[in-house]
């Protein structure tokens, strides 16, 4: 059984979403030499200057670029690359994939969720972390494998799974 | 099938086979196309070509219509979509060979092995193109089982359901609702097994600026999109022994309700459908015609009010509730160039549970009000709460024209040997004027013959205006009334809407008048009339019927109305006055774009 894409009709988050940014991807769209067919690279400098693509970031673009809304959140669901949701300061990827999966990441991801208090794709109540599940990160020989940002852990034990998120948490004090 | 032949005049000829047999076509068609001429028929599900209103979905996405293309020289026939295939010289092609007829057959098989088994119990049981192509292909058993779509039901319009697990991602109603109608409301959705179609955010239709106009539902080959059933609310009021109700029907609904029960398109079963009603337990039948006519009085006055007072123009019609929401959502810049006409069956309710009420002696909170509706979209307006006030509904329930097919069948009548019988008066009497408010260019047409007589004084001797009939999308005419030459726009189809609006907005064109429908053809082709299956000649025939009712009157002007004439005197006094504005008028409102 699956379910729609859980995607949070947000409230309007504009309090949080400062016009400075809208006139930054505003004007990045005006520099366009054409916005035809143009909607990804817009996204994508959307997510870059809010961290994520929240409905009033979706519909704002939808209505510069004169298309339906329905149109940019096909698009933004079709991607995982883009996310509707807040990142937390640092991304965790736990990858479930054939090989981290034999070697037991689902127990991994499952004590890295109780640590934090989230699930998957959700972020802390800090905003410090995102638990992303991620299939094959394409270094199957250190499996189980993590990422943290850009950083790869590789043959991770449950054991070390305290020292790696308090070395994040350490480094805000 | 798409292409005319003079499309195609100036296409150079191309020899092909198509099973074995040699034939000579037109360079640049599809593989589909070829085959029609040729008569060989091949199944297909998401192509749907409605020509006559310029929208070809061509998303093959179904693979049912799959065919064998020969390549002897690699000894490697391929399997290819025939409908976005084109056809090349030399081409062989093979549509009934052991592998092209597996290969369709499995891919509904694959369509089956997700899809609900419930068609007892499927609102397009019997009308469904997908169980219709499981039946013609002689699929026997599904040979698959695995997971399967788990999406919750959204009734909330309360007009439209669209249930996803039924959707087989054709995406008609996608291109009906971009192309066509260009609200923009669907669209594919996610990616792999949980894609699907629906607004933006996975919002309700509810919170979308979707205007339930229903095209997508006309559309749809499955039961992914559907209107809300109401036919049990009206058999509960019928059996309520203290309710009154009263059923008014659509211009539109006699020309098309006989296809309910398989009889020609365009036939007119107007003194059936009464007797019907009748029959099925309804106390008083009356005709929205009324109350087109009573729109047609406030209308033409409204406009003439305009006229001569410099005051907003265009006027535009206002009786398409799916028109109105269109404007809120997408132009609420224009919000005072429509009408401020109530609709026709809003209208007449109003009359009902006042004026009628009163006469008669009914207490209006047991009048049950049911309108017949070609129309999804009157589902909604009637919740509106400016159509609402003083705890009165000004109608209670709506049904379509399938709805109201399907409870004629439950209540056990043969429709087609029904004697006829009259609307009942003294609300029954109606005029041709009101009859072509059905068809595009009828409202237009209606409201001139009242305007032209007001306007000059003089009388009308020919009150059928041709400029303003035809088929096509968005027609210009002028009329002269006196010395005033009237520029009308008239447009079916909120795309084609939208191009006037433009240049409304934009300075760019000027009108005095406009009628605007949101369906391609008007109330004939609404949301809620018996489903052409993509065969848009049957909505030809329709509009034959309709202009023939209108002859077939005696009284073809709404002013001539006697009973129209006797309510103004008695209860409203002059047309658009304040009474008149208290009763018959409405307000809009900016409403946001999703």
């Amino acid at each position: 059984m699956t379910k729609p894409q859980a995607i949070d009709v947000n409230p309007s988050f504009k309090e949080n979403l400062p016009k400075e940014k809208f006139d930054e991807l505003d004007s990045f769209v005006n520099n366009l030499e054409t916005t035809r067919s143009a909607l990804i690279e817009i996204l994508h400098k959307a997510q870059k200057i809010f961290g994520y693509l929240p409905r009033d970031v979706q519909l704002h673009i939808a209505r510069k670029l004169g298309i339906p809304g329905a149109e940019v959140f096909g698009v933004v669901s079709f991607y995982s690359y883009f996310t509707t949701k807040p990142r937390g300061k640092h991304t965790i990827s736990v990858c479930t994939g054939t090989a981290c999966f034999v070697k037991g990441s689902d127990k991994i991801i499952e004590r890295v969720k109780e640590k934090l208090g989230i699930g998957s794709n959700e972020i802390t109540e800090d905003g410090l972390f995102t638990l992303k599940d991620v299939r094959c990160l394409g270094t199957c020989g250190m499996a189980p494998v993590m990422m943290i940002d850009d950083k790869v852990f590789g043959r991770v034990k449950e054991e070390d799974l305290d020292n790696i998120i308090n070395s994040y948490r350490n480094k805000e004090l | 099938m798409a292409g005319t032949p003079e499309e195609h005049a100036d296409k150079k000829n191309i020899g092909i086979k198509i099973n074995h047999l040699d034939l000579t076509v037109p360079e640049g068609i599809t593989i589909l196309e070829a085959a029609h001429k040729a008569g060989v028929k091949i199944p297909t599900l998401c192509h749907l070509d409605l020509h006559d209103i310029k929208m070809v979905n061509k998303t093959a996405s179904c693979r049912v219509c799959m065919v064998e293309l020969v390549d002897s020289k690699n000894n490697r026939n391929k399997i290819v979509p025939a409908c976005v295939t084109k056809v090349s010289e030399g081409m062989e092609i093979l549509t009934s060979s052991l592998r092209a007829i597996t290969t369709r057959r499995m891919s509904v098989e694959l369509l089956l092995s997700n899809h609900p088994n419930e068609c007892f119990t499927c609102p397009k049981n019997r009308e469904c193109e997908l169980q219709a192509l499981a039946a013609e292909l002689g699929i026997r058993e599904i040979r698959w089982e695995g997971e399967r779509m788990d999406y919750p039901k959204d009734l909330s319009s309360g007009a439209i359901v669209k249930d996803s697990n039924k959707c087989i991602y054709c995406r008609r109603c996608e291109t009906m609702c971009n192309e066509v109608q260009t609200c923009g409301i669907l669209s594919g959705i996610g990616r792999g097994f949980d894609a699907h179609v629906g607004p933006a955010f996975n919002i309700p239709m509810v919170e979308s600026s979707c205007t339930y106009c229903g095209q997508c539902v006309q559309v749809c080959p499955t039961a992914a999109l559907t209107e809300v059933n109401h036919t049990d609310k009206v058999w509960e009021a019928l059996n309520d022994p203290d309710k009154h109700v009263i059923v008014q029907t659509a211009p539109a609904i006699r020309v098309t309700i006989g296809e309910m029960f398989n009889m020609e398109p365009g036939t007119i079963v107007t003194g059936k459908l009464v007797t019907a009603l009748k029959r099925m337990g309804f106390n008083t039948v009356f005709d929205t015609d009324f109350g087109a006519d009573l729109t047609i009085m406030e209308e033409a006055a409204e406009l003439i009010y305009r006229l001569n007072n410099n005051k907003t123009l265009p006027m535009l019609t206002s009786c398409c509730p799916a028109w109105v929401k269109f404007i809120e959502h997408q132009f609420p810049e224009l919000l005072d160039i429509p009408s401020t006409c109530k609709s026709p069956h809003i209208m007449f309710g109003t009359i009902i549970k006042t004026y009628y009420a009163e006469k008669n002696g009914i207490d209006p909170d047991n009048i049950v009000i049911v309108s017949v509706m070609p129309c999804i979209a009157k589902k909604a307006e009637t919740k509106r709460p400016e159509l609402t006030k003083d705890e009165h509904n000004n109608v209670d329930i709506v049904v379509t024209t399938r709805e109201l097919g399907l409870m004629i069948k439950e209540a056990g009548l043969d429709f087609e040997s029904l004697p006829d019988s009259e609307y009942d008066k003294p609300l029954g009497e109606t005029t041709g004027a009101s009859v072509i408010f059905g068809t595009t260019g009828g409202v237009i047409e209606a409201a001139i013959r009242t305007a032209y007589e007001w306007i000059t004084g003089g009388e009308l001797k020919k009150v059928e205006f041709e400029q303003l009939r035809g088929a096509a999308g968005l027609r210009k005419a002028t009329v002269q009334v006196g010395d005033k030459t009237l520029r009308i726009g008239i447009a079916s189809g909120l795309g084609n809407a939208r191009t006037l609006l433009e240049e409304i907005r934009d300075g760019k064109a000027e009108y005095e008048a406009i009628e605007i429908m949101a369906c391609p053809g008007g109330c004939i082709a609404g949301g809620g009339q018996p489903y052409h299956h993509g065969n848009f000649e049957i909505v030809k025939k329709r509009q034959e019927a309709i202009y023939q009712e209108d002859r077939n009157k005696k009284i073809r002007k709404s002013h001539e109305n006697s009973e129209i004439l006797k309510l103004y005197k008695e209860y409203i006094g002059e047309p658009f006055n304040d009474t008149a504005h208290r009763l018959l008028h409405t307000h809009y409102e900016e409403r946001e774009r999703i």
